[in-house]
């Protein structure tokens, strides 16, 4: 029993952290908004370059062979800095799955490329246009399309780096790819978005804190006053109760049974809940200035927001955790108490 | 990471849970609070847990203890709640002065007051609070002067945990003249001294769980001082991190409610307001999490961390789903709540009870107002 992370996953983590607090600040977001722009070429290869987008691709395919954990780190780091591009959803869910089904597809052997995913879950495709890939989902099939093979009608997100796209098309357009492991999908993109929640909860309290020092009301910094103190020590507090969640959701993923599915959703309601909290506390302590285009605090608010609602409403996840309570042994004794991990067949 | 029990790990379990099985008593006994007759009876439990070496089970040997991990003690805790074991009448010498006596005190000193803390020969109350010193606890006035081997103690200290039937207390007493944090030493009495009155304070559950004492010029040995003069407050604080962070209360403590509020709800669910099934899911994913937080806890501590002001967000959290776990039961009960005589089998859990003493949570051990004060000037950086 070791709850603590290798030196190796921290410091892969910290590459993230540096690359990410490097090229993506709010100025990076802000030019990108106003030319338009869908993805920051230079960035995007700097997160190949440091390969970040091949950590849960199999060695055999070039990819890095780690796991889980691992990942969700840098998922952690994606969601501190609101990351416009898809790193999360293409190389966290969508690669390997299409790694699994086609190994040989050409979007996995083009580093720039990036997959995106449809599942029933959602009803529209993030990022569905800019893809090397689309993968699909029908009657538990998987297919795989390019853009130019399928219809896409963009649906706008309040998250102005998110593009959604309803995806129309047709099974004779597209290749079938066979059987596919949608629940790991699912509990991969849930985990993943509970990873991406922590980063948005911190960093919400962080610009929060950094405001309350410098701005003066009455004489002395907000920030001394309890009322300011007491809406951030309480969004801290969900911050800190997410994160082992997210990091034994994590570890046991593998797991794939009812009591590993029920820690994914507990990880992804609960890290999410911390990013709309403390958001919406962050707002609260900037006062107007927090209502205001200006400050970035509202990005973070939104992507909390987009990601809440995707990949399994909060109703879909408590649904998988109750089915957990009533179902499976409950009691201190059990909050590790399988006796082994594997994997579920597919479908189960 | 690895979130599995090693063998070596699974053994242990087993081996306590055997020993619970064999001893834990068969009906509850009365409360500690409640009744001298329920203090006595679980001052005895104490002397069970002891003759199995199941008392102090993180202490070292060498003091009465077993010498356990805290991923060991974790497992300790789980199955001692899972067992329906009696509460520990000596928590406040187990986990409070006990590691601060471990950590603090001179060897003449520990070989002094930890077999008789291990044995339940001796039970401790805490005296820090004063009636014009609770949140601020540096304004205690209560004063000890020197007099060659001895200090006079003098000074009136209040909601004093089990002080109605305890043997001795733990107290913070000031040089005459000294101001806040300095001039404070932590100072041992015991609670039948020449000049010591104890007047029990009833509770809103009728149980006199606490206690004011009076000290007028009562006289005890400069021996009974935990570390230096005028060290009190640091030595204090070192306590309430490890209070608040880890060892007040178990995760599994919730998680045996947890699992009773789920019994509870599927036992009332057809007639029972159906939206309190989100309530029911929530209360475990609380307790979940908490364990979660605290084994992550103990994990850091075994690398070598040590505890800091994360220990105040502990507080919050626990006291917090407590509240919300005793409350969703009583919204299931419905009408049934208010009912005082609801849980007359041993193996009921007694909701309302529960509720009322989950009440205190955010209060004592420092209220949730100062632990929010902790989190945002010690972990998050704002201004005094």
């Amino acid at each position: 029993m070791d709850f603590t992370l290798s030196d190796e996953q921290l410091m892969f983590a910290e590459t993230a952290r540096t690359l990410f607090a490097d090229t993506c600040t709010p100025d990076h977001w802000r030019k990108m908004m106003e030319q338009g722009q869908v993805r920051e070429d230079a960035r995007w290869s700097a997160i190949v370059e440091n390969g970040l987008t091949l950590v849960l691709l199999p060695e055999e395919l070039g990819g890095l062979g780690l796991a889980e954990p691992d990942f969700a780190l840098i998922a952690q780091e994606a969601g501190y800095v609101a990351l416009p591009e898809p790193l999360v959803e293409s190389a966290g869910v969508a690669a390997p799955l299409l790694a699994q089904l086609a190994p040989d597809h050409h979007a996995l052997a083009d580093p720039e490329a990036t997959i995106a995913i449809s599942h029933p879950l959602n009803p529209f495709v993030a990022n569905a246009d800019t893809a090397g890939a689309i993968l699909l989902e029908r009657d538990g099939k998987a297919f795989v399309a390019t853009p130019n093979q399928v219809k896409l009608t963009a649906e706008p997100s309040i998250d102005p780096f998110r593009r959604l796209f309803r995806v129309d098309w047709n099974e004779r357009d597209v290749t079938a790819l066979g059987d596919a492991d949608w629940d790991l999908a699912i509990d991969r993109a849930a985990l993943f978005s509970a990873a991406m929640g922590l980063g948005l909860a911190q960093r919400s309290v962080d610009l929060a804190v950094a405001y309350a020092k410098e701005r003066q009301q009455f004489g002395k910094p907000i920030g001394s006053y309890q009322a300011v103190k007491h809406h951030l020590a309480s969004a801290q507090v969900a911050i800190e109760f997410a994160k082992p969640v997210v990091a034994a959701a994590a570890a046991e993923i593998a797991a794939g049974d009812v009591q590993s599915r029920a820690r994914v959703s507990h990880a992804k309601l609960v890290a999410l809940e911390a990013a709309d909290k403390a958001a919406r506390a962050s707002i609260q302590v900037h006062g107007a200035m927090g209502y205001s285009w200006e400050v970035d605090v509202h990005l973070f608010l939104k992507r909390a927001l987009a990601l809440t609602q995707t990949w399994g409403t909060p109703a879909y996840h408590r649904a998988r955790i109750a089915r957990r309570i009533f179902t499976q042994p409950m009691g201190p004794d059990q909050t590790f108490g399988r006796a082994s991990a594997h994997r579920e067949t597919v479908h189960a | 990471m690895d979130l599995t029990y090693t063998p070596e790990q699974q053994a242990f379990r087993a081996e306590v849970r055997a020993w619970l099985d064999e001893h834990v008593p068969a009906e509850p006994l009365e409360h500690f609070d409640a009744t001298r007759e329920g203090f006595e009876a679980h001052r005895e439990w104490e002397k069970t847990l002891k003759s199995g070496d199941w008392g102090m089970v993180t202490w070292p040997r060498e003091y009465g203890g077993r010498g356990l991990d805290l991923i060991q003690w974790l497992i300790f805790e789980e199955e001692y709640y899972r067992s329906g074991a009696p509460g520990r009448v000596n928590q406040n010498g187990i986990f409070l002065l006990g590691p601060t006596l471990i950590e603090f005190g001179t060897h003449e000193q520990k070989q002094r007051f930890l077999p008789k803390m291990a044995s339940g020969e001796e039970i401790w109350a805490q005296a820090w609070s004063e009636p014009m010193a609770g949140s601020d606890l540096a304004g205690v006035r209560a004063a000890a002067v020197r007099e060659g081997d001895e200090y006079v103690l003098n000074g009136h200290k209040i909601w004093s945990s089990r002080a109605a039937f305890a043997d001795w207390a733990f107290g913070l007493f000031r040089e005459p003249g000294s101001e806040r944090h300095k001039g404070l030493s932590l100072i041992f009495f015991p609670l039948d001294a020449p000049g010591v009155t104890v007047n029990p304070i009833k509770k809103i559950n009728g149980h006199v769980g606490f206690a004011e004492i009076f000290l007028e010029n009562v006289r005890v040995p400069a021996f009974n001082r935990l570390g230096e003069e005028g060290q009190g407050w640091h030595i204090c604080m070192a306590t309430a991190g490890f209070e608040r962070g880890l060892m007040l209360r178990s995760p599994a403590r919730y998680q045996v409610a947890a699992k009773k509020l789920a019994e509870l709800w599927l036992a009332n669910s057809e007639t029972a307001d159906p939206t309190l099934e989100a309530d029911v899911v929530r209360a475990h994913m609380n307790a979940d999490a908490y364990a979660l937080n605290i084994y992550q806890t103990a994990s850091r501590l075994m690398a070598g961390a040590k505890i800091g002001p994360e220990a105040s967000t502990n507080k919050i959290f626990w006291s917090e789903l407590d509240i919300h776990l005793t409350q969703t039961a009583l919204a299931i009960l419905g009408p049934k709540a208010e009912l005082t005589n609801e849980a007359p089998d041993s193996d009921e859990v007694d909701w309302i009870d529960d509720y009322i003493f989950a009440l205190a949570g955010p209060i004592y051990a420092g209220s949730n107002e100062i632990q929010r004060n902790i989190i945002a000037e010690r972990m998050l950086g704002l201004p005094r």
